[in-house]
């Protein structure tokens, strides 16, 4: 894991422009969206309000053969019903918009300093670059395309993507090698081998993504479109044998008036609505810098059993930090500090700072004079080591069993005291540190992980809605214990190698479960593929981001978290939607029977509960409140319903009674309120 | 026997049979009885069938099909060749082609809607061979149905739903055949005729006339006609006729037999997807519209005839008009809501009769969709269709996909699903519409105006819902409704099991989603209310405008409900 990740999810600049629910340029563009979709061949993919649009053409002609203010009335307000529905469609889909223009802009048109074969340079059109041509990058130009550094080291603002605004480091090898297409370098020289043709570039997948071109209808998506189309086609024939049931009663029925019925009685507002639902979703997550490779990785988010998050910088923050020292044989705390003070001057890593900060903090140590001679001698891989050597005076840090080998070579023996004190920081979960000073071990440094804050609220959370979280570690069994327990994980994989992870995801997934998880290194991409949802962090390697189906730009682990919740809204939102619309009907026929009928049979007059003016200002006020609910519920449709992590039977409560018994009730207050509305403006 | 101990003796013996039948069928159906393997064996070899050998549900579906399409032909040459066939002692001819046809349909798909009077149309022969044959089969059918969507819960990973031939022949052998040999004994034990000895005649010589009156094998049809909720009865009075439901006894023996299979299989179901308490559910789900159902009917029975007290008449035990005096109104109103709610269709009271708000109660139990708890089999498959629509909506509500005991709901499901639960208002609406709008289809019911629009739609509605209960009043045995009937019952029947098994194909291929705190319940009293309300609103939402001219037209006519 790098140590760039920004912790806030909202980034100042870059994709993510935080755009009020109802900015003015995307209202204007929506509202002549709203008039181009009325184009029957893109109502049809939406059949009910395809029928809508039907049915508003059927009035259509009516009211041009024997015009009438009532018929009229209907018609208008059922082209409304389709054109808000195409408004809730265009407002969603222009806030993605909004976002791939500013994508757009940084396609640069810039010249690309290709390197010939003979090692000389050429200038040729960024847009006409092969894969695998090699390019150099300096300080000041703008990296081409995406592409893998193949030499040298840089470093790289990636604001333009990521919206952070402090630069990271990028070099050839390893896990930190891959450059997007449209940021820029900031300092030195990189030779970057290109990786994707132009059109195929990291940043044309995400405008595809957010203008929702690609958007395909998602698995409970169709199956939900499937359940109201099967609404739908019930009712044309319980509107359609109105007709001869009427003639029966020696009664007649309009066509308007049928019309208006099997409008309001198929599920328009939810039809309205559902592909708003699905783009707002993809848009919440990309408002939180994550990119969706599809919708149904989204989904899949929601549907998650499993989270397996990795310890460092999800869990813990980034680094071990050291906590306390303790000495052996006859040293005092002191010694201990003092010695591991000095062994860390010169050490740049965070633990090593760690040091320094503990002995100020503890015993007031500060830095010393005196070290102008001093050779620091570095850490290696090989000898597990740090510290200096002043004048004959030689002092080290380090892992215990190297730290022992050397003061053996020193002539020195080790202190009876010593393996209690590691095995004991060991396991608590710590990791112990050796100090020497020449031939003597003076004591142990603890240095210890630290857990973020308000990560257990979360778990406990988590566990709340079902889900499992695993902690992955390269730690040892004992360490990792005493931090899962810290943390409040549910499980954790210690000592953990991609083959193992990729085991454990294989095992829970033989269970039935999905499963997800975040990774940035070439290593975990067969894990991240492997997951049903893999979120790469963009800090990663390229192989890790086509691995994925998640990139989250921020490199923020820890909002994997909110990726599942933000795959639960969704369904929420659109089976909440479904609920409130389905229970909508029964107020509309309390409102449409009796109008239909009451001329033929004056009895039915006791069911109209709502005590409507006339027949058709009832009528009238049911279609209109039918068109209005969707206006209403854009913004819901746009933001998602509130979503808070609880368990599933306390959601469903709730939704059940807002949604379904609220669904119930408001049409007849709504229906009531436009009635009065109609006659206080004496149009009946 | 008072109501209330009518009552209680009923939900007693039904929560005692609730677990013995129930665990009895699923043991039966797990392949744990053999005890009749011996008779097994040879119905095997001669059906040409290797019981170790499961079928997919298109062959499931296919050797159901086939298996209907031969019955329907048998019963069809039986009643029209009867006037050459033996056990024909009133020397009765073959029947009519068209009622030949809506009589085998009605038989076949366990409907039992009588466009014929039993003693005067139909031979002994055909009465035993033919029709009552059809009560026991037909009713396996539905079992073997309802088991095979159970297993679609309840296995992983299989390509296969069970073996028809097995299923039914086993249904027959171990469920059926006992079950109404024992009963059928009381009934002929409590006076029920039993006898294949022509009408007897008697001369009244106090009054100097000579009555013939009819007899017949009747008891132990009776038995089958209930218990697999068929309601064809030997004679045209049906329970009603003291020579086939003679005592208060077999009145309720009748009403518990009705119920008993159907309540059961929910035990079944429980047991046999390893979680009783989802088969608490759904029973919970049939006991509630049940019981809200049989309240406002035995209210609405209990007090006047707004009709008949319109024309100064008024009684103190509430509306006798057209039931039997020896069972009363109340035991009379729960007669006809057992078996209008179980898809039977037996009577012992003239549904015509009933007040307005008697008859909706009847009408609109059945465009429930037949699952408080409708017939054998069709009331449980029917039911999970509604649970699986209740599932789904349920679960997007919680943020998951959905799923029903570890099956995920999702396209090929709620298609499926859908196309099952829009067949039925279908049938029953177009049917509606092509009779009141032909004329051959207004020359059908009595009366005019809105009861006669009641007439047209109770009788279509009992119908495409395999209920075959009539409300009188409407002329059936005419080309038009024997043809247009008949086609109402084969959609209400095999357009829906059709579905239901590929549904049971679907689930039983699905591995399992593991439960989780964050699964939907399925087995609470959240899920028993949502599926209810999925039952209502389907119901009610396509049938309120065709109710809304029919029975509450009537009612209001009178201006009030209660």
């Amino acid at each position: 894991m790098t140590s760039s990740s920004p912790t806030t999810a909202t980034a100042p600049h870059g994709v993510v422009r935080t755009r009020g629910l109802f900015d003015p340029a995307i209202l204007r563009h929506a509202t002549l969206q709203s008039l181009t979709k009325l184009d029957p061949r893109v109502q049809v993919r939406n059949p009910v309000m395809f029928v809508v649009l039907v049915g508003s053409l059927v009035t259509l002609v009516e009211a041009l053969a024997h015009p009438g203010v009532f018929v009229w009335s209907i018609t208008v307000w059922l082209f409304l019903t389709v054109i808000f529905a195409n408004f809730a469609e265009a407002m969603a889909e222009g806030r993605g918009r909004a976002q791939a223009d500013t994508l757009r802009r940084m396609r640069t048109e810039t010249q690309a300093r290709r390197l010939r074969p003979d090692g000389t340079e050429e200038h040729v059109p960024a847009a006409s670059l092969a894969k695998d041509d090699l390019v150099v990058c300096e300080a000041g130009d703008v990296i081409p395309s995406d592409g893998e550094i193949t030499e040298g080291i840089a470093s790289v603002d990636e604001s333009a993507i990521t919206g952070e605004s402090a630069p990271v480091i990028r070099e050839s090898g390893g896990d930190r090698s891959a450059v997007t297409g449209g940021t820029t370098v900031l300092s030195d020289r990189i030779v970057v081998r290109i990786t994707a043709e132009r059109g195929h570039t990291f940043i044309d997948r995400m405008i595809a993504l957010v203008e929702g071109a690609q958007r395909q209808k998602t698995p409970n998506e169709i199956a939900l479109t499937i359940l109201l189309s099967v609404l739908t086609i019930i009712f044309l024939p319980v509107v359609v044998t109105l007709v001869p049931f009427a003639n029966f009663a020696h009664g007649s029925v309009s066509i308007v008036v049928l019309v208006a019925l099997l409008v309001c009685l198929i599920p328009t507002t939810i039809g309205a609505l559902l592909s708003a639902i699905g783009i707002a979703g993809m848009d919440r997550l990309v408002q939180r810098n994550v990119l969706a490779m599809s919708g149904r990785a989204v989904e899949a988010a929601g549907d998650v059993q499993t989270l397996l998050l990795d310890k460092t910088g999800t869990i813990t923050l980034g680094n071990r930090m050291a906590a306390t020292f303790i000495p052996v044989g006859s040293y005092r705390e002191q010694d201990v500090a003092d010695v591991a003070q000095l062994a860390s001057m010169a050490d740049e890593t965070p633990e090593g700072r760690s040091i320094v900060v503990l002995a100020k903090e503890r015993f007031n140590i500060r830095s010393r004079d005196g070290l102008d001679d001093a050779q620091f001698v570095e850490f290696s891989a090989t000898t597990r080591m740090s510290g200096l050597d002043l004048g004959s005076r030689s002092i080290r840090k380090g892992a215990t069993e190297s730290i022992k080998g050397w003061v053996v070579d020193q002539g020195g023996t080790i202190p009876p005291d010593l393996d209690e004190i590691v095995q004991r920081v060991s396991r608590s979960g710590s990791t112990p540190l050796a100090v020497a000073d020449g031939a003597s071990i003076v004591g142990v440094v603890e240095l210890k992980d630290v857990v973020k804050e308000g990560i257990r609220e979360k778990f406990e959370q988590m566990r709340q809605m079902g889900i499992r979280t695993v902690m992955i570690t390269g730690d040892n069994p004992l360490t990792a214990a005493a931090i899962a327990q810290e943390a409040g994980v549910d499980d954790f994989l210690a000592e953990a190698t991609p083959e193992a992870k990729m085991a454990l995801i294989k095992q829970e997934q033989a269970g039935g479960k999905l499963v997800a998880m975040t990774g940035d290194g070439t290593n975990d991409a067969p894990a991240l593929a492997q997951a049903d949802v893999g979120v790469a962090m963009n800090t990663g390697t390229t192989a890790a981001k086509e691995a994925g189906n998640m990139v989250d730009l921020d490199s923020n682990p820890t909002k994997l978290i909110d990726v599942v919740e933000i795959g639960k809204q969704l369904l929420i939102t659109r089976g909440s939607l479904t609920t409130f619309s389905i229970a909508n009907d029964i107020a509309k026929y309390f409102a449409i029977i009796p109008a239909l009928f009451v001329a033929t049979y004056p009895q039915l007059g006791a069911l109209n509960v709502m005590h409507l003016h006339s027949p058709q200002s009832a009528i009238l006020s049911a279609v209109i409140f039918n068109a209005l609910v969707i206006v209403a519920l854009i913004p819901l449709a746009l933001r998602g319903v509130s979503f808070r992590a609880t368990s599933s039977a306390a959601i469903l409560r709730r939704n059940v009674l807002v949604y379904g018994v609220g669904g119930v009730i408001v049409p007849f207050v709504g229906i009531k309120v436009i009635d009065l509305l109609l006659v206080a403006l004496h149009a009946y | 026997m008072g109501l209330a101990l009518t009552l209680l003796t009923l939900v007693v013996a039904l929560a005692i049979t609730w677990r013995l039948l129930g665990s009895y069928i699923a043991a039966l159906f797990d392949g744990r009885l053999h005890f009749l393997s011996a008779i097994e064996r040879p119905v095997y070899r001669l059906l040409g069938t290797d019981p170790s050998h499961e079928q997919s549900w298109k062959r499931y579906a296919g050797a159901l099909v086939v298996f209907s399409a031969v019955s329907l032909a048998i019963t069809y040459a039986v009643l029209r060749l009867q006037g050459h066939l033996p056990l024909n002692p009133q020397h009765l001819r073959g029947v009519a082609p068209v009622l030949s046809f809506n009589t085998a349909v009605s038989f076949v798909t366990n409907t039992n809607w009588q466009n014929y009077a039993g003693e005067t149309t139909m031979s002994y022969f055909s009465q035993v061979g033919a029709l009552m044959v059809q009560q026991f089969v037909s009713a396996a059918v539905g079992i073997a149905v309802a088991v095979a969507l159970v297993r679609g819960f309840a296995r992983r990973g299989s390509s296969t739903i069970g073996n028809f031939w097995v299923d039914i022949t086993r249904t027959m052998l171990y469920l059926l055949v006992p079950i109404a040999f024992l009963t059928g004994v009381v009934f002929v034990a409590q006076g029920a005729v039993q006898t294949f000895a022509g009408p007897a005649t008697v001369h009244d010589v106090l009054n100097g006339v000579t009555q013939v009156i009819a007899r017949g094998p009747a008891a132990f049809m009776e038995s089958i006609k209930q218990l697999g909720t068929n309601g064809g009865g030997f004679f045209n009075a049906n329970s009603a006729m003291p020579l086939e439901n003679p005592t208060g006894l077999t009145n309720f023996l009748s009403i518990y037999l009705v119920l008993a299979i159907p309540v059961a299989l929910t035990y079944t179901f429980g047991k046999m997807v390893g979680s009783v308490r989802h088969g608490v559910a759904l029973v919970s789900v049939m006991i509630l519209l049940f019981g809200a159902w049989a309240s406002v009917t035995i209210a609405a029975e209990h007090q006047n005839n707004p009709a008949v007290a319109a024309a100064g008449v008024t009684s103190h035990v509430g509306n006798t008009v057209g039931k039997e005096v020896r069972f009363g109104d109340t035991s009379s109103a729960l007669f006809a809501v057992a078996s209008t709610q179980t898809s039977t269709g037996s009577a012992d009271a003239s549904y015509d009769s009933f007040t307005p708000l008697g008859g909706l109660g009847l009408m609109s139990g059945m465009m429930m969709g037949e699952v408080t708890p409708g017939g054998v089999g069709s009331g449980l498959y029917t039911l999970l269709i509604y649970a699986i629509i209740a599932v789904f909506i349920g679960g997007l509500m919680i943020g998951r996909t959905p799923e029903y005991l570890g099956k995920k709901i999702q396209a090929r499901e709620v298609k499926l699903a859908g196309l099952a639960a829009l067949v039925m208002p279908l049938a029953v609406l177009i049917a509606t519409a092509l009779a009141v709008s032909t004329a051959s289809g207004r020359a059908g019911p009595l009366n005019a105006g809105p009861h006669g629009f009641s007439e047209i739609l109770y009788a279509f509605t009992s119908q495409g819902n395999n209920n075959g209960s009539a409300f009188a009043g409407l002329s059936g045995n005419t080309p038009f409704y024997n043809v247009v009937g008949a086609i109402d019952m084969l959609i209400g029947r095999f357009a829906i099991i059709v579905p239901v098994l590929a549904l049971a194909g679907s689930l039983a291929a699905q591995g399992a989603v593991p439960e989780s705190l964050g699964t939907f319940r399925t087995d609470n009293g959240m899920f028993v209310g949502l599926t209810i309300g999925v039952v209502l609103i389907i119901g009610g939402l396509t049938f309120f405008p065709a109710v809304a001219l029919g029975p509450v037209v009537e009612q209001l006519a009178h201006g009030r409900f209660f």
